[in-house]
């Protein structure tokens, strides 16, 4: 059923069609300068379109590469093929009913965008947070943080031709979607994160498994690193290839495991300290020369140190309540609807208007698996917010991925790519 | 964060660039003058904050002047942050690009193009980036309507193009 291809200059394409079959390849043949593959017989530029539909594009990422032989010489991403207008959307709904929309972004790490997100309402409406709610966060987050660098792990390493621990990493990140399971009802995209704490208390038995789960883990990143790190194929693909000093990094807005492979060791989770986490001990792993290894070995280290943290705030988890007290943001408990007037008047009026906000804006930033997640939320004094934009470090990190690839190999650009970290839901939003 | 005091002493630092300071909920923000946003982030880049975390769009709607570009500055050794923002109306949404001073700025300048049709002059490529290139309006703008966008499949192209015609 596919239409006949229209030539280039017929009027029924559109403007964008049009220009999009006539790439002008002026502008990349000013960087062909001094040229050292000797070897290349072909002086011939070539444009690739590489994606939007690749499996080696982690996601819709198309990127335009123009190619010299095997030689990247130029590469422009272009996105927004899964642009859902989640940030409109949010500006249509009651502040407490935006979380579940602004959680799907980043579909790898839901908790992390619903962190940014009631972090800046709360700090907003001025809301206390329990500390039994801060620390169920951290455990919440530092799992849903090993959940996404297993995904990262599985997919990088089959993009580098390794399909087994693909498996592996799907069998870890099954047991950790248990948990989220077991503590909110949902795998994905659970809408756990409320303002003022989280929507309820980690049920009987959820200890025990979590503990289950932290002995095994380390034992099979162990394994992990095991199966990569003895792998030559692995290594020669990772170490040294598309290295790019931490300075740079700086300039292009890159931050998470990113900078830190580079040498920076900026972590917000240490910087600044949000929801307890200063209470708890943990290494910042750092990269020495930021090449594809460095990025590869970070991520690794900082499962373990996920755990560890996890383990901390499972052992010093305080009693108390796990969402404020304060009726006006937070629903009643729900035995205090029978017997409550008072109750079942706030419960009413969260359900249907939810709460107003007082104007101001604010930006709160947190470090989610790829890097700074900055929500900026501007209240308007109604019970919507009148702008609700997120920082994605995916976003960001993107424009990095050509200083790194240009004058190297295609299969380096593959390598690089994956160990970018690029979530397409976080990009378009 | 500078505290209070700080903000008006960084405030009195940028001269007549900065028209209001703003401390709310432990966050500091100093709003400047549109034509010398370049220049107030340098002032403000030598004084420590050297990395530019974020750049928002805004639609202040149906105040005036509408948009706003809001700037968020960082200081990593020092562990600061302050806001810079500033406001154009929407007849004459020009803006100096800060993409030479900071490259991360170039896709998040596009958004706000693409979103709010702010125009950043010197962007070196300011295209939409979201949003597909033959779309017209800006979507994130607070009287543009939610819903009612149709949806075109390459199938029923050729009929979606005549129908504008």
């Amino acid at each position: 059923m596919s239409p006949a291809p229209t030539p280039v200059d017929s009027p029924a394409l559109s403007d964008y069609r049009r220009r999009e079959q006539s790439i002008d390849l002026a502008p990349v043949g000013e960087q062909l300068v001094g040229l050292d593959h000797e070897n290349e017989t072909t002086e011939e530029l070539l444009t690739l379109n590489f994606g939007p539909h690749h499996p080696a594009t982690h996601g819709v990422l198309r990127l335009l590469v123009t190619l010299q032989g095997e030689v990247v010489r130029d590469l422009k991403p272009i996105i927004g093929y899964v642009h859902t207008g989640i940030e409109k959307t949010a500006e249509d709904k009651a502040y407490w009913k935006a979380i579940p929309i602004v959680e799907r972004m980043d579909y790898l790490a839901y908790y992390f965008n619903a962190m940014a997100y009631v972090g800046a309402v709360e700090a907003l409406v001025e809301v206390e947070v329990p500390t039994r709610a801060q620390y169920l966060r951290v455990i919440h987050l530092e799992l849903n943080r090993i959940a996404s660098h297993l995904i990262w792990l599985g997919t990088s390493a089959l993009d580098l031709g390794a399909s087994s621990i693909f498996l592996y990493c799907l069998r870890e990140r099954e047991l950790i979607l248990d948990l989220f399971e077991m503590s909110s009802g949902a795998r994905m995209h659970t809408r756990y994160f409320q303002v003022g704490g989280v929507i309820e208390d980690i049920p009987a038995g959820f200890a025990r498994k979590l503990r289950e789960f932290l002995k095994v883990m380390p034992e099979r990143a162990d394994e992990y690193g095991a199966i990569l790190n003895a792998n030559e194929i692995v290594l020669q693909r990772l170490r040294g290839t598309c290295p790019l000093d931490a300075e740079t990094l700086l300039g292009l807005g890159v931050t998470g495991p990113l900078l830190r492979a580079a040498g920076n060791p900026w972590d917000l989770r240490k910087a600044a300290p949000y929801s307890s986490y200063e209470h708890f001990e943990f290494k910042i792993p750092v990269g020495t020369v930021g090449d594809n290894y460095d990025r590869f070995a970070v991520r690794l280290a900082e499962i373990y140190e996920s755990v560890k943290i996890i383990e901390q705030a499972l052992e010093g988890l305080p009693e108390g309540p796990h969402i404020t007290e304060d009726r006006k943001v937070a629903l009643p408990p729900r035995h205090e609807l029978a017997t409550s007037m008072e109750a079942l008047i706030h419960h009413f009026k969260l359900v249907t208007e939810g709460f107003r906000v007082p104007p101001g804006e604010v930006y709160h930033p947190i470090e989610s698996p790829r890097g700074e997640l900055g929500c900026y939320v501007r209240s308007d004094g109604s019970s919507k917010p009148a702008r609700v934009h997120m920082r994605d470090p995916s976003f960001v990190n993107l424009q990095a991925l050509a200083p790194m690839c240009r004058g190297n190999y295609i299969a380096d650009m593959i390598a690089t790519t994956a160990m970018l970290d690029p979530i397409l839901g976080g990009i378009d939003r | 964060m500078p505290d209070a005091t700080g903000l008006e002493l960084l405030a009195r630092e940028l001269g007549d660039a900065a028209l209001e300071t703003v401390y709310y909920r432990n966050r500091a923000t100093v709003v400047v003058d549109p034509a010398q946003i370049r220049g107030v982030l340098r002032t403000l880049r030598a004084r420590g904050y050297a990395f530019l975390a974020s750049v928002h769009g805004v639609d202040h709607y149906p105040e005036e002047p509408r948009l706003g570009v809001v700037y968020e500055l960082l200081d990593m050794s020092r562990v600061d942050r302050i806001t810079v923002k500033l406001r154009v109306p929407t007849d004459a949404p020009t803006v100096e690009s800060v993409t030479e001073d900071w490259p991360t700025a170039d896709h998040q300048e596009r958004e706000i193009y693409d979103m709010f049709g702010v125009v950043f002059e010197g962007h070196p490529d300011l295209r939409r980036i979201l949003m597909p290139e033959d779309y017209e309006g800006h979507p994130q703008r607070r009287d543009f309507p939610i819903g009612g966008e149709p949806v075109i499949f390459t199938r029923d192209e050729a009929k979606w193009l005549e129908a504008r015609e």
